[in-house]
């Protein structure tokens, strides 16, 4: 059982490869990406069901005891993160075919992509923190590449601020590993916590801020933001929608992992500002906008900032709770970005100027655009609303009045730009150019698009129907993370 | 950690900090390439005192391999990025003839005009 876990790894990079060998023949490689990332899925889902029926599954790599050795951990919460995260990179890689995102200018994007699941299985998956950034790096690499497919104008543009961004983030995580291992004598997530804990107080919040600091810039909080709106909206729809979804998400597991394994008796006030100007600095730039895509990357900014929230409260309720927000929130926001690339394929504009009236001509499409939006704006009785409550609910518990103040004004104008999307693109008449390309059936001359948007929204809504049994899993799940004496017993038995 | 191997990494942090403020890409990969080979020297550092190599066998004070190792990996990542990052600053200039990291194209235009987006969630 515990080979599965490196097979997740290396199931996608060696389609990557096979991919590159193919460079030719677009039909071999969508053959493999597909079969890949359907394998990729498959094992996240036997890890998923196998972890939580016997617990904590490691394997050490090399055959090495578990202290030196090199290891893979999947305890519920990353086994969790690891099959949506595989899931919805199986549903953009569709969506993505659908959309013809890997014809002859982009014949890499295959190959990227398989490295990018691969990264991202690799980085919630690593046991030691080297390797941590190590499947950072390949998924950033990856990302690197998918951003400027194209090699447009626009992308070099952006891509350029996102890969020095990211370049200087992984000098930091690296100098924060550094420092962990001089101070320390080990990279074992499994080892680090005791040792972490005899240091000194000075020097641990030296070295948290430097970790905080590094995945901090990898989710997008605040101040570290600025990046994320600037970049995403010009990469490729299906690329910006697991960008959107994932990438973000992978700093946040990386902050909750961090903050609850290694760095569990932390004051967290100011982590708590954070998550609070994060949200609303987040919910401000959305309004300013006037571009779907832009509005919606500031929205995943300020939907960060209630994760972090919940990292900041601190417990196991807390972390139970964000655990279940990154679950709503990864279905929730790809789908949004993947009816936007239906939006922008079909009327050639993600702006609002030059988009109006969708409803008319798709009824469907409205609504697929309004299921998630209702849902990351926190409306019942969708599952943003049981992510928002969860979150709430802990800071009401321990008091912490104004975040809770914050967490609801930012919902309700989240709310607010939400509707103005809706408003602008979907609602009205249509525009006069548009109607000529054909009165209805915007889904059906799409219909791998539609398809996986579909099932998509579904899954969102399943999240809602099925959040009974799905909490009662975040809540185990957030037991094995906060529960550090089970972690190491699991890795060095 | 000795005395110079401290400054060294100082000079190349701060000589590469200030290099990454430049607005020219050409200048940020010499920054990013001066402060990646600070950290890297920073966690050959984080070894602790230098000894003799760890082989099987030898007696006396060993150097801790764990370090060299991961630096080896640090610089190969490095120098992947780096390239990427090149291959990128030489497209920038056959498509604008410089390579200059320009401002994002929308945040210039909500600066400029503040008023002009005020109404657009009204149906047109």
């Amino acid at each position: 059982m515990n080979d599965l876990l490196p097979l997740a790894i290396v199931i996608p990079l060696a389609g990557a490869a096979v991919s590159l060998l193919a460079i030719r023949s677009r039909a071999t490689q969508r053959v493999v990406a597909i079969l890949c990332a359907v394998a990729t899925t498959a094992i996240a889902v036997t890890i998923v069901v196998h972890v939580d029926r016997n617990g904590t599954a490691t394997a050490a790599m090399g055959g090495w005891p578990g202290s030196i050795a090199i290891n893979l951990v999947a305890d519920r919460f990353s086994a969790l993160m690891l099959t949506v995260g595989s899931t919805m990179l199986l549903a953009v890689l569709l969506y993505a075919i659908g959309q013809r995102a890997d014809d002859e200018r982009s014949r890499w994007y295959h190959p990227a992509y398989l490295v990018l699941t691969a990264g991202v299985s690799g980085a919630f998956l690593a046991g030691d923190l080297f390797n941590l950034f190590v499947f950072f790096e390949v998924l950033l690499m990856a990302s690197y590449v998918l951003l400027t497919l194209e090699g447009t104008d626009g992308q070099i543009r952006s891509g350029t601020t996102y890969v020095v961004l990211n370049v200087v983030e992984s000098m930091v995580l690296v100098t924060g590993v550094a420092l962990i291992f001089a101070a320390t004598g080990t990279l074992n997530m499994a080892e680090l916590p005791e040792r972490l804990a005899a240091l000194p107080d000075g020097i641990r919040l030296g070295l948290n801020l430097l970790l905080l600091i590094a995945f901090g810039l990898k989710a997008a909080v605040f101040p570290l933001f600025s990046w994320l709106p600037d970049s995403y909206p010009a990469a490729p729809s299906p690329v910006s929608a697991v960008f959107a979804g994932l990438l973000t998400k992978i700093g946040v597991y990386a902050i909750v992992r961090t903050q609850t394994l290694l760095f569990p008796e932390t004051n967290r006030t100011l982590l708590l500002v954070v998550a609070g100007l994060t949200m609303a600095i987040g919910v401000f730039g959305a309004i300013a906008q006037s571009d779907m895509k832009r509005i919606l990357s500031f929205h995943i900014i300020s939907q960060i900032g209630y994760m972090v929230m919940g990292v900041a409260l601190g417990g196991v309720a807390a972390i139970s709770a964000t655990i279940f927000y990154m679950l709503h929130h990864i279905p929730v926001k790809t789908s949004l970005f993947l009816v936007e690339g239906i939006v922008e394929r079909d009327t050639g504009s993600s702006t609002l100027d030059k988009v109006s009236g969708l409803a008319r001509r798709s009824g469907w499409l409205a609504a697929l655009f309004l299921i998630p939006a209702l849902s990351l704006a926190g409306l019942p009785p969708f599952s943003g609303f049981l992510g928002k409550l969860g979150v709430v609910s802990v800071a009401l518990d321990q008091r912490s009045w104004w975040i809770v103040a914050v967490a609801l004004a930012v919902s309700l104008m989240t709310l607010v730009s939400m509707l103005k999307i809706f408003n602008g693109a979907f609602w009205g008449d249509p525009m006069p150019s548009q109607v000529t390309a054909g009165r209805t059936g915007v889904l059906r001359h799409h219909p791998l698009m539609s398809g996986v948007t579909v099932a998509v929204v579904t899954g969102t809504l399943a999240i809602a129907l099925f959040a009974g049994p799905l909490y009662r899993f975040c809540e185990r799940a957030a037991f094995d993370v906060t529960n550090t004496a089970s972690y190491t017993a699991a890795v060095i038995r | 950690m000795s005395f110079g191997q401290a400054i060294l990494v100082a000079v190349l942090a701060g000589a590469g900090t200030y290099l990454v403020m430049h607005r020219t890409l050409t200048r940020i990969i010499l920054g990013l390439a001066m402060l990646g080979n600070a950290v890297n020297l920073l966690i050959l550092t984080s070894g602790g005192t230098p000894g003799e190599a760890p082989v099987i066998g030898r007696t006396g004070e060993f150097t801790d391999p764990v370090p060299q190792a991961l630096v080896l990996t640090a610089i190969v990542i490095g120098f992947g990025v780096l390239s990427f990052l090149l291959s990128m600053a030489y497209r920038s200039w056959t498509i604008d003839g410089n390579d200059e990291v320009e401002d994002d194209i929308a945040d210039r235009r909500l600066a400029d005009e503040p008023d002009e987006v005020v109404d657009h969630g009204e149906p047109t």
